[in-house]
This record gives structure tokens, sequence and C-alpha cells, in this order.
């Protein structure tokens, strides 16, 4: 810290940031207001009747055995969605790195599924796996396997994992290519003609080297499993059957657009906003620790 | 060719100038309706009708998505001062509009209000039993009404050498084994709307109150009643029929829907007003006729119940008695014999008013296409009681989406039946005691 006088002026900056700020404050800032105060209220649907209530909504949230399960559910389903999309996509990045023919051409086919949107991702699962339309769902029925995933809560999950992690390989492809890249040569040089096998120096030199594009990509996946897979879930069960795919954020929207109980499903909102700064906050404070940047 | 841009320029300019002599004059009003595909055309058709009918009145007609988001948008609307005039809502959300006092409009009131006659008694009884307050005043004005019927693939009866439609669940199962026994389509049966068909349709034709209360007609503190012998008896035939391979669970709502028409089940049950689409994508010949009932629970089946949507006035502050005077012209306008027939012939929903069903019948509609009354026998085959005339139930939506999910785990086996009713009533009323705090306080 030299020097730290850029600005000479305080206005000037603050005037840069204002439309960041404005937008970040009527985007973020006041609707997660609204839910923090809509929490502690029971409305009807038209909101002509309010009571204050205060905690009664979280209360009646944490015994409703259903809102555990879907919480369960929710740890499950980023667990697994982060766990095979992260896997999958550094085995492609490794493979991608390689000085092979027409390179670019696998690249650009790599990154292409990021560009589809969730809901669209899930429309063409449903053609793989629906059991009366979908090519994979219709085969297993043939060679006689039960497969109905509108009826089997255990496939539905499957299914709602692999479309959601698959729509998620390209984002981690992309970052881990790029954490390959910046890998020196000559590390990997160094090593190899210390005789350290292709795995060895994989597990030792590369993937330590790696270790902050997985620490950030851990994050972000798991962000990304929280909220950003309501599309997939809407579009290909609707977190049935009975409930098996329902996720904390499916429920939330359940609850406040469909039945139209806004007090719990703010409460809800402002629980999964706790949840994800906490566990943000833990990443940093603890895993950020034993990366090796 | 100069001329033709001169005169057409000329056109322009003088439509420009008259335009807002007339817009001053026509009254504006928004209508949000969740009907896509071949029925939103029809309703936009019907609306043009209406424009053109008269000089005074414009309706604005927006598809907004489904029923669901129709209502849910409209009401966040209301919360923002904004509200459209009339939002098309389904009839399950009837309880929490009808909850809503000063948002809305009554039909009645805004009868009374505009001067413009809309007469309860011209609407069917169970249409107008549906949407009309406990002291029989029509509160929303009935719209797309339709009741559930069972779909036959007569190709696929023929060829297990049946020629007689089931009329009970026992000789419906009779017919499901032969068609398994012959092989004549892939899947037997199937359903649905599973709560709609199964639970709301079922306790009408037999008589058994899906809640106390009349069914919440008689006060919010309605109880489930789901535990009822009925029940059960009917959820474990189901249960039965799916165990041997005689019915598949298609998903809930409208998901099972084209495996009917695509011939892959040989019978279906759902909706009076999927003939547009079995017409249109049906390879076979097909048949439509009222629901099967348990002859050991009833000898002679009541009256089934409506489903579909109505409309409603919403209310706002700014809101001029032309507006409102507006809509009422459109309701009288949808209620004439001749746009309510047409609307029922080109739908599939049923008449609204008795003079369209009579018009319809007069003119030899039913005997050209037979099966197209099915709807209309089973609604009004009896005198509705206070457990068929229809369902007040707050948070009726997550009732439904509740029963369907008990019943997918009935149907995966992971619970027995009367566990899946037990649940699903006490579910079911949790939902009712906080719909009821709610509205209460």
């Amino acid at each position: 810290m030299r020097k730290r006088v850029i600005f000479n002026d305080k206005g000037l900056p603050y005037l840069l940031l204002a439309p960041q700020l404005a937008i970040t404050f009527v985007f973020f800032f006041w609707p997660a207001g609204q839910a923090i105060w809509f929490s502690f209220l029971r409305q009807d649907a038209f909101g002509i009747r309010t009571t204050f209530v205060g905690l009664e909504n979280f209360v009646e949230l944490f015994q409703d055995p259903l809102y555990l399960a879907s919480a369960w559910n929710t740890v499950v389903f980023s667990f697994w969605v982060t766990l095979v999309s992260m896997a999958v996509a550094l085995g492609l990045a490794v493979l991608a790195d390689r000085h092979i023919r027409g390179a670019g051409v696998y690249k650009t086919l790599l990154i292409w599924p990021y560009a589809i949107a969730p809901a669209v991702a899930a429309v063409l699962w449903i053609f793989i796996f629906h059991p009366q339309v979908g090519l994979l769902g219709r085969f297993l029925r043939e060679i006689g396997i039960a497969w109905d995933y509108k009826l089997n809560g255990g496939q539905a999950m499957l299914v709602v994992i692999v479309a959601s992690a698959w729509n998620q390989i390209p984002y981690n492809f992309l970052f881990f290519l790029a954490g390959l890249q910046s890998i020196p040569k000559s590390v990997l040089e160094a090593a190899a003609i210390d005789g350290a096998s292709a795995q060895r120096r994989f597990w030792t030199v590369i993937f330590p080297l790696l270790s902050p594009t997985t620490f950030f990509l851990l994050v972000v996946n798991i962000v990304f499993a929280f909220f950003g897979t309501f599309g997939v879930i809407d579009a290909l069960t609707k977190g049935g059957p009975a409930k098996a795919t329902e996720t904390l954020i499916y429920k939330a929207y359940i609850d406040g657009r469909v039945n139209l109980d806004l007090g719990s499903s703010s409460a809800q909102s402002v629980v999964l906003m706790l949840t994800v700064i906490l566990l943000t906050a833990i990443q940093f404070r603890y895993i950020e620790r034993k990366v090796h940047y | 060719m100069h001329r033709r841009i001169l005169l057409a320029g000329a056109a322009l300019a003088l439509a420009v100038t008259t335009a807002p002599a007339e817009a001053q004059q026509r009254t504006e009003i928004q209508f949000w309706y969740g009907l896509g595909g071949a029925l939103g055309e029809r309703v936009q058709e019907q609306v043009q009708r209406f424009n053109a009918s008269q000089d005074r009145y414009t309706v604005n007609a927006t598809f907004r998505g489904s029923y669901v988001e129709v209502m849910t948008g409209a009401i966040a609307a209301w919360r923002a001062g904004n509200p459209p005039h009339i939002a098309q809502v389904f009839e399950v959300g009837t309880a929490t509009m009808m909850a809503a006092g000063p948002a809305i409009k009554p039909v009645w009131q805004l009868s009374q209000e505009t001067g413009i006659a809309i007469d309860p008694a011209k609407y069917l009884a169970g249409v107008r039993g549906y949407y009309s307050d406990t002291q029989g005043r029509l509160v929303s004005m009935p719209h797309n009404s339709s009741s559930a019927i069972m779909w036959l693939n007569m190709d696929a009866l023929a060829k297990a050498g049946v020629t007689e439609p089931p009329r009970t669940w026992r000789e419906f199962r009779a017919v499901a084994e032969k068609l398994k026994a012959a092989n004549a389509t892939p899947c037997v049966s199937t359903t649905t709307w599973p709560t709609w068909v199964m639970f709301e349709q079922q306790s009408s034709i037999h008589d058994v109150g899906l809640a106390t209360k009349a069914n919440g007609f008689e006060g919010m503190d309605a109880e489930m009643n789901l535990t009822h012998p009925f029940f059960l008896k009917h959820v474990q035939f189901l249960a039965d029929l799916q165990r041997d391979g005689l019915f598949r669970y298609g998903g809930r709502d409208n998901a099972a829907g084209n495996l009917f028409p695509s011939g892959e089940c040989a019978i279906s049950f759902g909706s009076s007003a999927a003939r547009a689409q079995i017409e249109r994508d049906a390879k076979f010949k097909w048949a439509s006729v009222p629901l099967p009932y348990h002859d050991d629970v009833i000898q002679s089946p009541r009256n089934g119940v409506i489903g579909g949507a109505s409309l409603w006035a919403l209310t706002a502050r700014n809101r001029t008695p032309a507006e409102y005077a507006a809509v009422a012209a459109f309701y009288a306008f949808i209620s004439r014999p001749e746009e309510d027939q047409w609307w029922h012939q080109v739908t599939g929903y049923v008449p609204l008013t008795l003079a369209a069903y009579e018009k319809s019948k007069a003119e030899g509609y039913y005997e050209r296409n037979p099966g197209a009354d099915a709807a209309i026998i089973q609604l009004s085959r009896a005198q509705p009681t206070p457990n068929s005339q229809g369902f007040r139930l707050g948070g009726m939506v997550e009732i439904r989406n509740i029963i369907q999910e008990e019943l997918e785990k009935v149907f995966q086996g992971q619970q027995t039946v009367a566990q899946a009713m037990e649940t699903a009533n006490r579910r079911g009323n949790a939902v009712l005691r906080a719909f009821e705090r709610a509205n209460r306080s």
C-alpha cells in the first residue's frame, strides 16, 4: 500500500458506483428486506388481513417433517450435482488439455451446453428419460427394467441430478481448462525428469496447483445446485413424485406462488439466504486455508 | 402506384385523426386468461366478436400462462394497485377468491350497480352452485366448465371382445382384464387429474363428502373426510388395478393427457374439454361416457361436479363505473345463447346456460356427436346434495397436490392405503386451518 490515492475527490468514485449500487439495492436489498419482513407476518393471499406473528413461521417450518425432508433432499442433490459435474469436467479438461488434433472443436462442443437454458435442457432430457417417449426410457422398459421416474422417487432424483450436472459441466470444464493451462510447463517437466508417472504427476503436482480453481468451483457449484436448478426440477419432475425431488428452493416457490402462503415462503427464503451466507463463510474461512495458492 | 401510396397515406392520416375521438368513447378493460393453444384462440375470437358487436367497450384479452400463473399474477397486480379488470381463475381457487372481500366485485353486485341484467337462473344448476355464495347469489362469472368423463378406445375394446362400455367399476375391472388378456394396447388404463377425477368427482357421485361442513360451503372450519371408508375402498381398488397391471399412474394433473389420444392406453379418465384434442389426434374409434361408480356403494349415482374456470372482476382504487359496466356487458355477451352454444361446441366445455343446451339438443348436435353430452348428463342427472354441489375449501390447490403425493406413495408401494389417507387427511386439515387463520384474523 504505497499509494492509496487515485481519486482525490471522494464524490467521483461514489458517483461511478451509483448505478451498480442502485441496481443492487432495487433488485437485491429491497426484495430481501421485504422477504425478511414478510417472514414475521401471516397474511391471506391478497394481503388484506395481515397479522404480526413473530417467529411462528420459522417454528412451524422446523417442526414440519416435510420441510426437513426437503432440506435433506437438497443436501443429497447438491452433493451429487457438485461431485458429478466437477469430476466429469476435470476429467474432460485433462483430456482436452493434451496436444490432439482438432482440440478446438472438442473444446467448443464441450462448452456448448452451457448456453442452453436449464428448462430447455430439461426438455432434452425428457426425450431421453421419459418412460413412453424417451429413447433410453423406452429401452430400459424393453429390457425389463421398471423405469418410471414419474412414480419412482429414486429414479426421479437420478434424472434431475444427471440433467443438472450435465448443464453445469461446461462451466466447470472451462475453468479447469484455464487452470490447467496456467500450470507452468517447467514444473511438470521437472517432475517428469524426476521419474514421476503421469498419474503421480497429476495427483502430486497438477491437482494441488488446481486447488484455487477447485475451491472457487466448489462454492459456485453448491450455490448453483441450491438456486440455479429450479428450471430443471420444474420442467422434469415438479418436485415429485411424492416430494422426492423437492429441494428447498422449489418448496419456497410452491408454498409462495402456488399455495399462496407468503409468510412461510418468506421464512423459507430467509433460511435459504442464511444457509448460503453461512456455507460461503465457512468455505472461505476454513477450506481456503488448505488451498495452495 | 404513386396514387395508391397517396391514398393509403390519406387514409392513415384520417384514421389517426379519428382514432383519439373514438378512443375517448370506448372504455378499455383488461382480461387475463390462462387457456393456451386452440382454446386460447377461441377466447380471442369471442373477445373480438364482443368488441365488434358494440362501440362503447373494448376488451383486451391477454394470455398470461397457466391457471396458477394467472391467479398469482392477478393477485400480485392487485397488491400493486393495478390488477386486470377480469381474471380467469380455476375452480380450486374459488375459495381463496371468495375470501378476498374488498378485492373482488361479485357478479350480483356488478349487475346491481351497472343495471345490466345477469340472471343466475339462466345457468345450469351444477355450474351456478359452484360459483354462488351461501345466499345463492352469483359471485364469479361461469366461463369454461367441464366435467370428468371416461374416454374409451373402441377399437381396442372390440379387439378384446367388449361391445358395451362399462358402467360400474366392477364392470370396468372385467373389461380391463379382457383388454389385458387380449393385449390390445401397451397400457390398459390411466387417468388425468388424479385428485379431481378419483376424489372430487367420485365423492360427489357417491354422495360422500370430501370434507365436512358441506365441503366447506358452510364455513371455513371444515375438516377433511379422507379417512371415510369410501375413499379407502376406492384407493384400494385403484392400487389393486395397478398391482395387476390394469392401471398406470401417468403423473399429476394433466401429465397423462396424451396417453389416450396416442393409443398407448385404451381407457382414460379426464376432462370433457379434451374432446378437441382427441378428435384431432386419435387415430382410432373412440367414445366418451359418464364415469363408472361402485354399485355396492350407491345404486343410482348422483351428479358429478364441474372443473374449469370462472371469471372474476377485480377492484382497484381508480376504477370507473364505465369500466365495471364494460365488465358486466362482456359477461352478458358471453351468456347469450348463441355465444354460449358456440363456445360449448367448439371447445367441448359444457354449456353454461340452459338455453344453449336446449338449442344444441334441438338442433341434433348430440345425435351427430355421440358422447358430447356425457358430461352434461353426469352433471345434471340428480339434484345436488351438500356433498355433491362442489367444493369451497381454502388452499384447495395444495390439498389436491397433497392427495396426489400420498397416492404416489401408495402406487410406489411405500405405504398402505390406510396410512396414505390418514396422512393426506392430517396434511389437508393443516392447510385448512392455516387458511382459516390467515383469513379470519
